[in-house]
């Protein structure tokens, strides 16, 4: 085994005898390219309403509660896809939310969810499970498109100003422990505490 | 033979013309959940009204009247597994969110006992408390309810003793 690294070592440190550089940096980078879009592409396309709606368990379950939401059916028709909330858009946040996803197919595999009821008795560990996700990046995906700088309060209804003003303003809370329950139904939160809240 | 087929025909055919002349009066009545519409026309639906979501108490018409709803409240979740009405009006959560309380009387059995959580048969917010819309007035359906105050008032100024028990 150690004798098999050294040669491949061997083989990566001595020059090449055949390539031309040319060859091996343009080649290379041209690869380097082919790669890079293809790669990015697949995941891409692993972020589209319908590759996350293609098992029955979204579909069926998550999708259709979605619909009549503000943020699928609206009056400027603008809506906001599975990946919007539930992927981070940058980068290496992206990534470590795909590596952490890779569980939900051993989900699938192994029908952890896949009938009403598993679903159901499952939903308040999954919605819990987001939340805290939320919680800790102060509702990022929230404000990818809800901006607190850009909030008018005096367009907002008296409650929301109130709410936004204050608690949101000072930090103290974020989107998430007041908006639950917003693009889904929410799950059984009388296993929560009481008070019906958090 | 024939002639008094004719006769016979001619008198069905008097008839079902009188019946088809009867049914289209009937036609130009109209229905009013359908408004000024024939009942063989389509009817333009008006367009729907707006909730009023001004967060401003509504007077009520008499004491015992659930308050209506100030807000919207456009997808709340009121099932077995929450209540989204609760999460702010409950005695709990009243001081933070400063909504109003849910009243006492909500917190009490058919028996009498008062228990810590909402009680079962109160539990569906929306089957009392209902939201107002912002339709035009004269859309809304005409009434002649006034208040026990109005009455007593109109019945003392016309010199008449309010209503007594017997």
């Amino acid at each position: 085994m150690i004798d098999l690294i050294k040669r491949y070592w061997r083989t990566l440190t001595r020059p090449s005898a055949y390539y031309s550089l040319g060859f091996l940096t343009i080649g290379g980078f041209n690869g380097g390219v082919i790669f890079w879009v293809g790669f990015n592409t697949a995941m891409e396309a692993t972020n589209t309403e319908q590759f996350c709606t293609g098992c029955h368990e979204m579909r069926d379950n998550v999708y259709q509660e979605l619909q009549p939401t503000i943020h699928f059916t609206n009056r400027s028709g603008v809506r906001a896809k599975c990946s919007d909330c539930h992927v981070p858009h940058a980068w290496t946040h992206k990534m470590a939310r795909k590596m952490q996803a890779s569980k939900e197919v051993w989900g699938k595999i192994f029908g952890t969810i896949d009938t009403r009821d598993k679903f159901l008795d499952k939903r308040l560990e999954l919605a819990q499970r987001e939340w805290a996700r939320f919680k800790a990046n102060d509702s990022l995906e929230c404000r990818n498109c809800h901006q607190f700088q850009s909030m008018d309060f005096t367009r907002q209804g008296k409650r929301a100003a109130d709410a936004h003003s204050t608690a949101l303003d000072r930090g103290e809370k974020t989107c998430i422990d007041c908006h639950k329950g917003i693009a889904h139904r929410l799950p059984d939160m009388s296993a929560m505490e009481k008070g019906h809240e958090r | 033979m024939r002639r008094a087929t004719n006769a016979i025909l001619a008198v069905v055919l008097a008839g079902v013309t009188a019946a088809g002349l009867a049914a289209s009066a009937g036609v130009e009545k109209h229905d009013p959940l359908r408004g000024p519409v024939r009942i063989d026309e389509a009817t333009r639906p008006l367009p729907l009204a707006t909730t009023e979501n001004k967060d401003v108490k509504r007077t009520r018409s008499y004491p015992m009247q659930p308050p209506t709803i100030p807000h919207s409240i456009d997808n709340y979740q009121i099932d077995r597994f929450a209540n989204r009405c609760v999460m702010c009006h409950s005695r709990a959560k009243a001081a933070e969110s400063q909504a109003t309380p849910i009243s006492v009387t909500h917190y009490t059995d058919r028996d009498g006992n008062f228990l810590a959580d909402i009680a079962p048969r109160r539990y569906f917010c929306d089957t009392c408390h209902v939201v107002q819309t912002e339709a035009r007035l004269e859309l809304t359906v005409p009434n002649t309810f006034e208040d026990a105050e109005t009455v007593v008032r109109r019945t003392q100024g016309q010199g008449k003793p309010p209503l007594k028990k017997k």
